[in-house]
């Protein structure tokens, strides 16, 4: 990959903190201290219950293989065929990613499979958060 | 809403669909916009309602002379029109204008006087989904699939039956832009797009417009056309990020949308006699199936690909080819409608005899939104 043609995150008020635990190596979502729920994307409050009584939670990194398409199509920064997908965290939420250090076809990507944490550093300030086949 | 209380009494596409590089998007709407003021026999200065989506609906009204009593600009994807056709009900019954003109043009192929995505863009989209590869509309509203066709052994050969029954249809349309017959080894041996979506089960994308004419229905029935009514309509939304839909086996925006039409037209699916169900890629008519309740889970590519949506079959649906056929600008919704004011009009080329209801729903964005509207011919 070239990622400098890749579109990067733009961190904002609300997301910087997710950014700043990419960099540490930290995938980070919030919890609502009222209900228990755990949600991403990330935001001052929770968005089941309103409630701003929120923390930042380390996640585990295990997740599986919810869905994915395989794109033929050209992108920046992407070699086609590759895939893009949506891993399923342990803790609920759903994140789209790649699959790194894995075959990119329908062979290789099998539904629910288990996944880790990535983290593919891009420059100083942008940590990717990428899936890859977790090890047995 | 107030049921059968307005009435679509002009509608038009553009004269030509399909390449039109001699027109750009506001002169896309306008051609359709003058060919629904005509179809209706009103004049522009008639019109002072002005509603449209995917373009500023300030220079639609400016473009077009019109300087309007009530404004709608909603543009969330190619249900947007759904949306307005609601929104303008509920603002003639109010009594805050007349006669609304909605329209839709959109320079999808030639691109000439576009001004970008149709959509607003997503804050979180930029940061949660576009650094991982997604572009275009085959990368982001095909993500889902695998997860349905695991859940509920949907294959691949099910799937391509979607393009081939429509291609039945759209064969019988003249205006419709492919119109040879397909079967399923033609959708499966097509070019790979996005696994495992092919070429032939997504849309095309062709220039076009179209536009629709809206006032009370007891002022209708002294115009120059058939009227068709809008007996009930619904609208939602979910997200506008396609990882973060909550099921991804079913929409929450078509289900919602789709349960406040039922309930305002006060009708059951039996009532249905024609339906439309926007069909960007070959998934959305099973999703749009089964979460409007026609079929039950799991079961909408079976339902299809046994032939009740096919000519001839007990639920006509996509009856003008679709937007995997017929012709597909970026933002459907529009053209769907217009099938649907044929159907009960009872001028369309692919007719349903004695169709009196038509059931027409509409996403917008990946999932993010929906809107769907209930016509019929009969008070």
């Amino acid at each position: 990959m070239d990622n400098d043609q890749r579109e990067l995150p733009k961190p904002t008020p609300e997301t910087q903190h997710f950014w700043d635990g990419t960099r540490r190596g930290e995938l980070r979502l919030q919890r609502c201290k009222s209900t228990g729920e755990v949600y991403f994307p990330p935001r001052h409050f929770c968005p089941s219950s309103g409630s701003t009584d929120i923390e930042i939670i380390r996640a585990s990194g295990r997740a599986t293989l919810h869905s994915y398409v395989i794109s033929h199509l050209p992108a920046p920064g992407f070699t086609p065929p590759y895939a893009i997908a949506i891993a399923k965290l342990e803790e609920g939420p759903k994140m789209m990613c790649n699959i790194v250090e894995c075959e990119q076809t329908p062979e290789a990507l099998i539904l629910d499979m288990p996944l880790e944490v990535s983290f593919e550093k891009v420059n100083d300030e942008i940590t990717l958060p990428q899936f890859k086949p977790a090890e047995k | 809403m107030k049921r059968n209380s307005v009435a679509i009494v002009g509608a038009s596409e553009t004269t030509e669909l399909g390449k039109i590089p001699t027109m750009s998007q506001v002169q896309l709407h306008a051609d359709a916009a003058l060919n629904a003021i005509a179809d209706a026999g009103l004049k522009l200065s008639d019109i002072d309602g002005v509603a449209t989506g995917g373009h500023n609906a300030v220079e639609i009204a400016h473009y077009l002379g019109i300087v309007p009593k009530w404004l709608d600009g909603t543009s969330v994807g190619g249900c947007s029109f759904m949306l307005l056709v609601r929104h303008a009900v509920a603002a003639i019954n109010e009594g805050l204008c007349e006669t609304v003109l909605i329209t839709h043009g959109e320079s999808g192929r030639s691109n000439l006087g576009r001004h970008g995505s149709s959509i607003f863009p997503s804050l979180f989209q930029q940061q949660f989904e576009r650094p991982f590869g997604v572009t275009r509309p085959p990368t982001m509203f095909t993500i889902p699939v695998l997860r349905y066709m695991k859940d509920f052994g949907l294959s691949e050969e099910t799937l391509a039956m979607v393009s081939v029954v429509q291609r039945e249809w759209a064969a019988k349309n003249p205006r419709a832009s492919f119109k040879d017959p397909i079967d399923v080894n033609d959708v499966l041996n097509s070019k790979m797009i996005c696994y495992p979506f092919r070429l032939l089960m997504c849309c095309l994308v062709t220039d076009g417009g179209g536009a629709l004419i809206l006032t009370k229905s007891d002022r209708a029935k002294d115009l120059k056309q058939k009227p068709v009514y809008i007996r009930g309509s619904g609208e939602s939304c979910e997200t506008p990020m396609i990882s973060q839909m909550a099921d991804f086996t079913s929409s929450a925006a078509f289900r919602v949308a789709g349960l406040n039409a039922f309930e305002s037209a006060g009708i059951d699916h039996g009532d249905v006699d024609h339906l439309m169900i926007y069909d960007a890629f070959a998934h959305l008519p099973i999703y749009g199936l089964e979460d409007l309740g026609f079929v039950k889970r799991g079961e909408g590519g079976d339902f299809i690909a046994d032939g009740n949506t096919r000519p001839g079959g007990k639920l006509p649906m996509n009856t003008n080819g679709g937007g995997l056929s017929y012709m597909h600008s970026g933002m459907y919704g529009m053209y769907a409608l217009q099938e649907g004011v044929r159907q009960m009009r009872g001028t369309a080329p692919a007719q349903i005899n004695g169709a009196e209801i038509s059931m027409v729903h509409g996403v917008g964005g990946m999932f993010s939104a929906s809107g769907n509207i209930v016509l019929t011919n009969v008070k």
